[in-house]
């Protein structure tokens, strides 16, 4: 059995504040979606597409 | 011909006047009495703030805009009302008093036919010891609020940052300066916006951030929080919001109510009852808001204002006043027209008119100190608001004073909001969300008082994006340049 200590930097916060502990934080794959271009350009097309059904039902 | 008075030139006043003049043309006059010079696209002030924008960039000048308009631009801030004439006359006035350069201090009434209120707030920062005397900004804080203020606040962040890289460790605390304040949104945005730029800046280890607010629940935001469909699941947005502070490592004391600002400290009071101080290098706290203290005098000059406005100074409309307890609150409760119910030719638009009561579920520490956010009108709802208003207004005065009013009741209307969580074309993120309706309406919607089909959100780039087109596109709106009524309020 390995003693390595596996370090995963998107789960560091849980330990910084007793606050973090019972939320969740968003790993690795899931921050790179945030800023990936490509996968951002669709979530645009699809917020806008929402964002106007609500103007329109709101006008 | 008739003569419309617009109080204010922000969004829901400069939507107002802007449509009315467009739809009454020359036939009849439309006048903004509004004290600023220059119109400013406030949800921008955030990047002012953090120094990614300059004053120009997020204001205009308004007299080329009215002038193109055919709008009579008065600089000067409204004092009072006559909403029944003088002894001398039964035309209803308005007093004025100039704040422009050549005629500052100036008074003089101005008869109107209709007139809608859409001043906005009084940044009420006198509300809080330290926080500002006089409504001004207080020297221990910075402010966003206007453009000025977010000049100001970027300068003093660009001081913490060197003082930073200079090796002294600064410590942020953002949020709101009392327990009575709105506007949670603007705060959020700015606290990530922070530290985004100091992670730029290369001195993020150097800072600790901590958000103070009057919010019962990380996530609330004056309209009591939101559910949205995620995953399979219908989440509160308290999770959301919780999972964004952690991951930025940014602490929160929430239900606090700021009661005194001295140098590098703030003092407070929770929820539970109980008292403490919070240190700060750096300090962004939204002041409360309040009406802009406008006096209101009968024919024979004897004090109306307690009819026509309500105790915090916002004008009276058509909701529901009656004092009612959390669980009997409704979404009728909420004004449809945003007509007088005393003057019938007078109507508020945006923050100005008096919400019928809280969004978020009322809360008083065991001292009896109200601590809770009260209710967002800004952005979407005051634009939509100040258009259906310019519609009745302009109904009443070609087809007579019994013409059909326009609605937009907060309860029946979303909203879209776009918060920003740091600024970079490929770098940047934005919380977008929408909200439908901005009241939750538990009778339509028992579960969450809202239609989790058109209420979601999602933070990244894609946010940005849209943040940054609707910074254009407002501004381009607003200067009335070719197409600017086929943009959507």
């Amino acid at each position: 059995m390995s003693n390595e200590v596996k370090i995963v930097k998107e789960e560091e916060n849980f330990q910084k504040n007793e606050q973090y502990q019972l939320t969740m934080i968003p790993g690795a794959f899931a921050r790179r979606l945030r800023t990936c271009v490509i996968f951002q350009f669709i979530r645009f097309i699809i917020i806008n597409i929402k964002m106007i059904i609500v103007v329109s039902k709101s006008h | 011909m008739a003569r419309l008075v617009v109080l204010g030139g922000g969004v829901a006043g400069h939507t107002t006047a802007t449509f009315a003049a467009k739809w009454l043309g020359s036939d009849h006059e439309v006048v903004v009495v509004t004290p600023n010079a220059k119109w400013n696209w406030i949800p921008s002030n955030i990047w002012v703030g953090v120094g990614q924008m300059t004053k120009k960039d997020v204001t205009f000048d308004l007299a080329p805009v009215y002038a193109k308009a055919g709008i009579d631009y008065r600089q000067a801030k409204a004092v009072s009302l006559n909403p029944e004439g003088s002894e001398s006359s039964d035309k209803p006035f308005v007093t004025i008093e100039y704040t422009s350069a050549d005629k500052a201090g100036e008074t003089e009434n101005i008869e109107y036919d209709y007139i809608v209120n859409a001043t906005g707030p009084k940044l009420n920062f006198g509300a809080t010891p330290g926080l500002g005397e006089g409504s001004q900004l207080g020297e221990h804080t910075v402010s966003v609020c206007t453009a000025d203020h977010a000049v100001h606040a970027s300068e003093k962040l660009q001081e913490a940052i060197e003082k930073m890289k200079g090796g002294t460790r600064q410590k942020f605390l953002i949020g709101t300066g009392h327990g009575m304040c709105t506007c949670q949104g603007a705060a959020f945005e700015y606290i990530f916006n922070i530290e985004h730029e100091l992670r730029k800046a290369g001195v993020r280890d150097m800072a600790d951030i901590k958000w103070i607010s009057n919010e019962s629940f990380l996530g609330d935001f004056g309209m009591g929080g939101l559910h949205m469909k995620v995953g399979g699941y219908v989440v509160s947005s308290k999770l959301f919001a919780e999972s964004l502070y952690a991951e930025r490592n940014i602490e929160w004391l929430i239900g606090a109510h700021v009661s005194k600002v001295e140098q590098g400290k703030v003092a407070y009071e929770l929820l539970d009852g109980s008292t403490g101080e919070e240190t700060f290098d750096f300090a962004m706290l939204i002041p409360p808001f309040a009406g802009v203290g406008l006096k209101a005098y009968n024919k024979s000059g004897e004090d109306i204002t307690d009819t026509v406005f309500a105790p915090n100074g916002f004008m009276k409309v058509d909701a529901d006043y009656t004092p009612k307890p959390y669980a009997e609150w409704k979404a009728s409760d909420w004004p449809r027209t945003y007509q007088n119910p005393t003057y019938k030719n007078m109507f508020a638009a945006g923050i100005a008119f008096a919400p019928p009561h809280l969004i978020s579920k009322p809360m008083k520490s065991p001292n009896g100190t109200p601590i809770n956010p009260t209710p967002p009108r800004t952005g979407m709802p005051s634009g939509i608001i100040g258009k259906a208003v310019a519609h009745s207004v302009c109904d009443m005065i070609t087809k007579g004073e019994n013409a059909h009013l326009h609605e937009a009741s907060m309860a029946e209307m979303g909203a879209a909001c776009v918060a920003s969580a740091g600024k970079g074309i490929f770098t940047g993120t934005a919380a977008a969300m929408t909200v439908y309706p901005v009241v939750p309406d538990f009778e339509k919607y028992p579960g969450t008082g809202r239609d989790t089909d058109y209420t979601f959100g999602e933070i990244g780039l894609a946010g940005h994006w849209i943040k940054h087109i609707l910074h254009h596109l407002f501004i381009y709106k607003a200067k009335l340049n070719p197409g600017w009524t086929l943009i959507p309020e």
